[in-house]
């Protein structure tokens, strides 16, 4: 047999059919809801009167348009309380199980699909979300979809797919102390460029990669999409097994062994031929920040924005229209940049590790007077965690707000967002303009860089902290 | 769906990279249930500027947007078709395209054309007024000639039959069923292992 990429190998695994001049049919073993991306896709299954097909491999959770704020107040925005209130009746309807907020498990749907054990190695997963690729880190093949296809799998648990290509993404050596896999996966796609990845699945691989725990590999998988890639892939390993073992969704006992034994062939065969390879050494990388309004325009945070020579004269314009939005000169340094807000959270960076990396930062410092400084668990459970742990006195102590879960201030629809001009550093995953608000300017970069900030009340080292 | 039927139009240019999702409909507006209404807020930050392009009175009545590279990138939100859609587009031509919004458009019959960097040169600097005829085999260029543009063939075909995608694979029931009953899998979401 042909040596086969891990890609091939869960493409093949769900192959339903493939006819000939038609795109494959490929079978869909986890698809997760939210509000603002499903409510048109079930108004399309009552119009044609069909049901969803496997309720039990569809799962809900509300985070995009639910505020962040104590959860005994009323949702003040009547139309994101509608949106929530659809959700609720829709999952009521069609029999898909919700995780709404009090459960326990509500949260940002690509933080909650891993921690409950939802997401499992060799799994199609989707959703109408293109941060999906997160999931990617346990070695599932996870892409967004709009909500045509989410209207599709709910009523087929199928789509219709054309094989993408495959990109090997190889990063040796190991990351120093105080860079993380958000540095990682920003240094890559300032290599790449936002568009390098279109269209493609990225398999990350590599000495760097096998050392990441899983959070760490959901943090870089998260943001493949902002290369342009479909998909992020890392071959499941014991890191991954252990941190699946024992989740509520996770199979047990012998099933349980069936499933590693099952999953340990999820590896790249030797000679399997990729499209493409890039390869980064994972110890040349610094700790990064963007300077512009994509995710691609980042430099080292010790660095400064490229001089107007240094960047292509077809790309010229586009530089000097980006920094002028964002209020920033070529060729000067990141160090020192005022912000007025820092935001820790996302379904990037808001996970337990990342809120304790935050917090290392933050234990027994003070917040700038001014800089308005949201902590926001990616999920009820995280959030449990981290008080169990005492962070959020850590975050209240130093003069930052500990929220309740959801997207907030990454795409701004739920009431957390900045007012226009002012500048936030941020641990999600877009700098677009008007992304956290009208008018907004986001520098993104990791939860270490983001804490250091809100200190300095300045773009900030966080390994030179006084 | 109706089938795609040929059209001509005049040009709206958009000469940036990068376009992306948040920039053709920012995220306050996803708060809808409908897929309606969306052309009011299409490109509502940028629409804010009165020279903004679209602002124009050329812009007005055309039915093609030109735009440069990597056009739509960003989130999945199908709400940016079916704004362009509502703000009376019915193609866009681009060098290259984000690539859910490109399948997402192409469900809601909005047209993306990839165009090479001489044919975008000549669109963009096409003089104001000048029309393209834009039909599935390929854009007629102002000033004459035809150009051919990737489309995948069995989009193609839905496109110019209307072919409702959704009730195409709901036709392959016994493929599927018989998909299922060859996987014996006791994942379910409704209840834990
Ligand atoms: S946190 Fe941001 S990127 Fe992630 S799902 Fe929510 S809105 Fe999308």
């Amino acid at each position: 047999m042909m040596p086969r990429t891990l890609y091939d190998k869960l493409w093949d695994r769900h192959l339903v059919s493939q006819r000939e001049g038609e795109p494959a049919l490929l079978y869909i073993d986890l698809h997760l809801i939210h509000e603002v991306t499903s409510p048109q896709a079930f108004a399309g299954l009552r119009e044609r009167r069909v049901s969803v097909r496997r309720p039990g491999l569809t799962v809900a959770t509300l985070d995009h348009s639910l505020p962040t704020h104590d959860r005994a107040l009323p949702i003040a925005d009547a139309v994101a309380a509608k949106q929530i209130a659809l959700l609720r009746a829709n999952a009521e309807a069609f029999g898909i199980p919700l995780h709404a907020p009090g459960s326990g498990r509500q949260g940002i749907v690509h933080v909650i699909g891993p921690e409950l054990g939802l997401t499992q190695p060799g799994m199609t997963v989707v959703c109408g979300d293109s941060h999906t690729a997160t999931h990617g880190a346990f070695g599932a093949l996870a892409f967004g979809i709009g909500t045509s296809e989410v209207e599709m799998v709910l009523a087929t648990q199928c789509l219709l797919q054309r094989k993408s290509k495959n990109l090997k993404v190889e990063v040796s050596g190991r990351l120093q102390d105080g860079v993380t896999a958000k540095d990682l996966i920003l240094a890559l796609i300032a290599k790449l460029g936002v568009g390098g990845g279109t269209g493609s699945v990225l398999e990350y691989t590599g000495e760097a990669i096998r050392a990441l725990d899983m959070e760490a590999r959901m943090t870089l998988c998260n943001m493949s999409i902002e290369a342009g890639a479909r998909a992020g892939l890392i071959a499941p390993d014991d890191t991954t097994f252990q941190y699946l073992r024992g989740r509520p969704f996770a199979p047990r006992g012998a099933a349980w062994d069936a499933a590693v034994a099952d999953w340990r062939a999820l590896v790249s065969d030797d000679g399997a031929s990729y499209e493409g390879s890039v390869h980064l050494d994972g110890g040349a990388v610094e700790p990064m920040i963007t300077f512009g309004t994509n995710p691609a325009q980042a430099v080292p945070v010790t660095g400064s924005i490229p001089a107007v020579s240094e960047i292509a004269a077809p790309e010229r314009e586009a530089f000097l229209k980006a920094l002028a939005y964002m209020g920033l000169e070529p060729g000067k340094p990141m160090l020192g940049r005022p912000v007025q807000a820092v935001f820790i959270g996302s379904c990037t960076n808001g996970r337990l590790s990342d809120l304790r990396a935050a917090a290392s930062v933050l234990r027994g410092r003070r917040v700038k007077a001014g800089v308005r400084t949201l902590v926001v668990p990616g999920s009820e459970a995280v959030r449990k965690q981290a008080e169990a742990e005492g962070l959020d006195e850590v975050f209240r102590a130093a003069g930052a707000e500990w929220r309740e879960p959801g997207c907030s201030m990454c795409i701004a629809m739920n009431g957390d967002e900045l007012a226009p001009g002012q500048t936030c550093v941020s641990t999600s995953n877009r700098n677009f303009e008007g992304r956290q608000g009208r008018g907004s300017r986001t520098l993104l970069a990791s939860p270490l860089t983001a804490a250091a900030a809100a200190i300095a009340g300045a773009v900030a080292d966080a390994r030179r902290i006084p | 769906m109706k089938p795609f039927e040929p059209f001509d139009s005049t040009l709206a240019i958009l000469p940036f990279d990068h376009v992306d999702t948040d920039q053709i409909i920012p995220a306050r507006f996803l708060k809808t249930t409908t897929r309606e209404g969306l052309g009011a807020h299409c490109f509502a930050d940028w629409r804010e500027s009165p020279d903004f392009v679209l602002n124009r009175p050329e812009s007005r009545d055309a039915q093609v947007l030109v735009a440069g590279e990597n056009f739509g990138c960003g989130s999945s939100r199908e709400h940016a078709p079916w704004a362009l859609l509502d703000a009376g587009f019915r193609a866009v031509i681009a060098r290259s395209f984000g690539e859910i919004f490109r399948q997402n458009a192409q469900k809601n019959a909005l047209l993306p054309i990839e165009v090479d960097e001489a044919t975008h040169r000549r669109l963009v600097e096409a003089p104001v007024g000048a029309t393209v005829r834009v039909s599935l085999e390929g854009l007629r260029l102002p000033g004459g000639g035809v150009t051919a543009f990737p489309l995948d063939p069995f989009r193609r075909a839905c496109l110019s039959k209307g072919v409702d995608e959704i009730g195409f694979v709901l036709e392959q029931e016994d493929a599927i069923a018989a998909f299922e009953a060859r996987r014996s899998r006791a994942f379910d979401t409704r209840a834990e292992a």
